[in-house]
């Protein structure tokens, strides 16, 4: 058995409304869309205009650093919409399925392949972007060879999907298929996580190639950069790589039928909707067939991916290209009198002056009020005991906006991502944008670096 | 509620830019997010986010310190019918009319440090800041009762500014609002802050039994008048003259309650602060030396300002040490400041004060080494690779 990495800081925030353990078929969805937002750190370089027909695995768009990243269409049909921002940005891709053409990359052993040979297959097949790279959190760099690789195997994050829920529901031939994939791009080792009690699916278990690695303790133990603080941090210079457990899949779906095929589960959960379960989708399908019909009275955001990192989408939007879940949550825009000063027997919280800490166990509905105004950090000790790394946050806050590089390299910024902070941000009083400053930390590293 | 709230809405473009009272912005935003923790929803980072705020987190510790202003009310009175020889007063006119020589401090600190902080709000274009809401209160409990109204205003101006907005308001200082007020009064006046008179109500202006005397403990020992010095008992209850928040080591035991159990207060400064004291107390007392030297340990922990002075200022979060480690350095160097002050310099009998503004000034370097460790044990990962 591997060992068993105990940690003891962090948070689970208790909310409403889980997903129950019922895996509905995938539904009929006409629109997709492929969002840039996805993916900082790149510039978008399209390589379709509106109209184009696309193939499932057809090119839509490629990074302007590395053109060899290439972004595919997730099905066949035709470009309907090119969606751009502020100064012509690109925003979204927007696709009207039609039919069932997919671009054929040819299924291989992934093990008979050398290294060049898989990593061209992955460019080409669109399939690079699943892989992440530490420092930065951004898609991996194709002239990079990390020293090692990371999978999480289970999600901390709040109503988050149960992953071996998931994985007894996915093909595991893949799963070890994906792995081999992986194997031939490292010459260092693959780690894959587990909660404590490890792993019920027998596919899940009996991988080869890799490592396991056991967690035990709240959110964040599943964020996969938590995970490699603790088995192997990043110094720097170094390179790791990280992948979604459900794209290690992909990659073996790829390498085995030859098709771009991101289908996966998601949960459905969140106080704001009724029917809470799991769904088939494919990542940038429109979440509105799902959606339908489903929504709780009142006002509710659509959150693609969890409450605390996951980015807002309208109704009809699509499903993020990295999300694992859907969440949907009601807005609180509604003033409370003198809710600051209100015991809190109802109001979760991290701190002890709710008297909510009494009631251990009770879930809580949480909305998006913010509760409270924007103010200079000013209590201490407490951002440290949700972040279970040997990092001082404020002090590396405090270095990104003083733009002080070498200050931030010191501090730990290629270990961190944003995901890593979102709960410090979660128990601020002073309400600052943590995980905003952390990202615009990592932008200013990239531009240095280059 | 909904009609205030709807009366609020409506009158908010006035204030807003453009509007006929756009200068009093800031003083409209503080009482309107005082009624109504807003509607402000979140539009970047976590979409949830914890219900505590600046407000509840300020209200925890001014919550702490009632406490020790209802005894420190208690307590002017009795120190005043025991200075003027009344017998026939019960505890409820004791207490009432301590609490209305007190009243008149905390309205002019209030009114004085809030009015800044209005002005200094609207500058910026920030909201107004909660800091002050302890800052304000903690000033007349640390002040002697008799001091003149437009002293306190001028000392409250000068922590305030000097202190504080300088550099940026709450959460910028360097040392605690609270205690540059004190220190910059014990300096510029220092008849009115020291001596046998100012710790009780009506001595100044003349009057009081003949050969009555209102020395703080801490002025009977540094005097070797261990012969008059109150019972241990009494210290820790806090019968005896001093600053209104100060004398009751029990009433503010209360107080150190509810901040640790709240988690607002740091127990490691609570913590290291005691035992650093006590630890050079019983130093002293293995030295041997004068009679001061060689009194108990523990009496530090209950005279003067050290119990108040480790509950409610050396933790602000802001002038302390921010890393754990520090804290525990910070405090500890100030608890044994503190006995050091007392028992060795000729021209102060407290210490507390100055204790914790000299290691106000030197938590960022302690936070400095505690940092740099946190550096160098991630450098050496690299070495070991």
């Amino acid at each position: 058995m591997s060992t068993l990495i105990r940690l003891r800081k962090g948070l689970n925030i208790r909310l409403a409304g889980k997903a129950e353990k019922i895996l509905l078929p995938e539904v009929a969805v006409t629109r997709f869309g492929v969002r840039f937002a996805d993916f900082p750190g790149l510039v978008a370089r399209l390589e379709v205009q509106e109209g184009s027909p696309v193939k499932a695995g057809s090119v839509l768009f490629h990074d302007k650093a590395f053109p060899e990243i290439k972004f595919v269409s997730p099905v066949s049909g035709v470009v309907r919409e090119i969606v751009r921002g502020d100064k012509r940005i690109l925003l979204e891709v927007v696709i009207d399925q039609e039919g069932t053409e997919k671009v054929d990359f040819g299924a291989a052993d992934p093990l008979r392949l050398t290294r060049e040979e898989v990593r061209s297959r992955l460019l080409s097949s669109g399939m690079w972007p699943v892989l992440r790279q530490r420092p930065y959190h951004i898609v991996a760099r194709p002239d990079s060879v990390p020293k090692a690789i990371f999978i999480s195997a289970f999600d901390t994050a709040p109503l988050a999907p149960d992953l071996d829920f998931v994985m007894a529901n996915t093909h595991g031939n893949y799963l070890q298929t994906g792995i081999n994939v992986l194997s031939r791009l490292t010459d260092g080792k693959i780690h894959v996580s587990h909660d404590a009690e490890g792993s019920r699916v027998a596919g899940l278990n009996n991988l080869q190639n890799a490592e396991f690695h056991r967690f035990t303790g709240p959110h964040p133990a599943g964020n996969v950069g938590v995970q490699i603080h603790h088995i192997d941090p990043v110094a720097k210079g170094e390179v790791v790589w990280t992948v979604d457990i459900q794209d290690v899949v992909a990659l073996g779906r790829l390498f085995t039928t030859g098709f771009y095929d991101r289908e996966r589960i998601i949960a459905l959960a969140g106080s704001g909707v009724i029917h809470r379960k799991y769904h088939r989708i494919k990542p940038g399908a429109s979440v509105s067939a799902i959606l339908k019909a489903n929504f709780q009275e009142g006002k509710q955001r659509v959150i693609s991916g969890n409450v605390l990192t996951g980015k807002r989408i309208t109704p009809d939007g699509s499903l993020g290209f990295y999300d694992n879940m859907l969440t949907v949550v009601p807005e609180g825009d509604t003033s409370e009198f003198f809710g600051w000063a209100t015991p809190g027997l109802n109001k979760f919280s991290y701190w002890r002056t709710f008297l909510s800490k009494l009631l251990p166990g009770k879930e809580y509905d949480l909305n998006t009020n913010l509760h409270g105004g924007r103010r200079a950090f000013v209590v201490t000790g407490h951002y440290e005991n949700v972040l279970p790394m040997d990092i001082y946050p404020v002090h590396l806050l405090k270095a990104i906006m003083a733009g002080d590089i070498e200050l931030m390299e010191n501090l730990g910024i290629y270990e961190v991502a944003e995901e890593d902070f979102a709960l410090c941000e979660f128990i601020d009083p002073s309400k600052t944008e943590i995980q905003e400053i952390i990202r615009s930390g990592i932008n200013m590293m990239i531009k240095e670096m280059n | 509620m909904n009609f205030l709230l709807k009366r609020m809405k409506k009158i908010e473009p006035l204030f807003e830019k453009g509007g006929r009272f756009e200068k009093l912005h800031s003083v409209y935003d503080g009482f309107a997010t005082f009624l109504f923790v807003p509607d402000k929803v979140t539009t970047r980072g976590a979409h949830i986010r914890d219900h505590m705020d600046m407000k509840r987190t300020m209200t925890v510790v001014i919550l702490a310190l009632m406490p020790a202003l209802l005894f420190g009310s208690y307590n002017i009175g009795l120190q005043h019918t025991r200075a003027f020889g009344i017998v026939d007063w019960t505890l409820i006119q004791m207490f009432w009319f301590g609490f209305l020589k007190l009243l008149p401090l905390i309205i002019v600190s209030y009114m004085v440090g809030l009015g800044i902080e209005f002005v200094a709000a609207q500058i910026r274009g920030h909201e107004i800041n909660e800091g002050y809401l302890v800052t304000g209160m903690l000033i007349p409990l640390i002040m002697p009762i008799d001091v003149p109204l437009w002293m306190l205003a001028v000392s409250v101006a000068f922590a305030v500014i000097i202190g504080k907005e300088i550099f940026g308001g709450t959460g910028m200082n360097i040392l605690n609002p609270a205690l540059t007020a004190r220190a910059f009064l014990f300096f510029s006046y220092p008849g009115w802050m020291t001596g046998d008179k100012v710790w009780i109500e009506g001595l100044m202006s003349g009057g009081g039994l003949d050969g009555f005397s209102g020395e703080t403990p801490l002025a009977l020992a540094k005097m070797d008048g261990f012969d008059q010095m109150p019972s241990a008992m009494e210290m820790f209850i806090g019968t005896i003259p001093g600053s209104a928040g100060e004398t009751s080591t029990a009433a503010i035991l209360i107080g150190a309650f509810i901040l640790l159990l709240t988690g607002v207060g740091s127990w490691r400064i609570m913590l290291s602060m005691t035992l650093g004291a006590l630890g050079m107390g019983l130093l002293l007392n293995a030295t041997g030396g004068n009679e001061y030297t060689q009194m108990p340990a523990y009496y530090h922990l209950i005279m003067g300002g050290f119990a108040f002075g480790t509950v409610f200022m050396a933790t602000d979060p802001v002038s302390a040490a921010q890393t754990n480690t520090g804290k525990y350095i910070y405090g500890a160097l100030a608890g044994i400041l503190v006995v050091i002050i007392r028992v060795f310099n000729p021209a102060y009998p407290e210490g507390t004060m100055l204790a914790i503004l000299l290691m106000n000034v030197f938590a960022p370097l302690i936070d400095h080494y505690v940092v740099n460790a946190n550096i160098r044990r991630r450098l050496k990962r690299v070495q070991r690779a």
